[in-house]
């Protein structure tokens, strides 16, 4: 997957719970389907509400990492 | 997934209505409708004349607690009211004013903050939750 590919990206870097998926529902509502979001965050609990929000919404997780304490997420618009 | 989230929003303190403005705005983004029932305290909270309160910590904070709770606030942490307006525009999000609740505490749809959609009673707020889950905060 490379950058270009990305069609928007939401920093939630220091943002706490659930302020990270707020922001990620808020954002995918702009974008058409197939188009992909990036997310980063930094909130321990965003692993698992990432997973949960895709599975929920129906709005695939189709990538996620970590790195030096950032979470990394890109979701894909249903 | 859409099982209703029912929330009894009694208090009337900064940290428990942030508590529930949290489950408020995590249902709504995974779609779940959220109900929420303003009931004394919590609906003075929506009243601007009556909501000091809404500034204070509960008695359930310790004294660190408080002052990093205070913390985070002055360090532009979003507040309740703002989550909750958040949590309407994402998902389903509806604020009722517990009807008895009014009366008791002389209250009337004009004195409330134009996020309550209205005045409900009891059974039907039980009514509406159905076998979904119901929080008391």
């Amino acid at each position: 997957m490379t950058d270009l590919e990305i069609a928007q990206r939401v920093d939630a870097k220091g943002l706490s719970c659930p302020m990270p998926i707020v922001k990620t529902a808020q954002a995918i509502k702009g974008l058409s389907s197939g188009q992909l979001l990036e997310v980063l965050a930094t909130d321990a609990g965003s692993v698992k509400d990432f997973e949960a929000w895709a599975k929920s919404t129906g709005n695939p997780l189709v990538g996620s990492s970590a790195e030096g304490g950032v979470y990394r997420f890109v979701l894909q618009k249903k | 997934m859409d099982e209703p989230l029912s929330i009894v929003l009694f208090s009337g303190t900064d940290d428990r209505l942030t508590a529930a403005s949290l489950f408020a705005a995590g249902a709504a983004v995974l779609g779940r409708p959220v109900r929420i029932l303003l009931q004394y305290w919590g609906l003075e909270a929506f009243c601007a004349d009556r909501n000091a309160r809404a500034a204070e910590i509960s008695g359930d904070a310790s004294e660190t607690g408080a002052a990093l709770f205070a913390d985070a606030r002055a360090g532009g942490q979003v507040n309740w009211a703002e989550t909750l307006r958040q949590s309407k525009e994402l998902g389903e999000v509806e604020i009722s004013a517990c009807a008895q609740s009014m009366d008791v505490l002389k209250l009337q749809p004009a004195d409330l903050d134009p996020m309550v959609d209205g005045v409900e009673g009891i059974a039907g707020f039980l009514a509406a939750a159905g076998n979904g889950q119901i929080l008391f905060v």
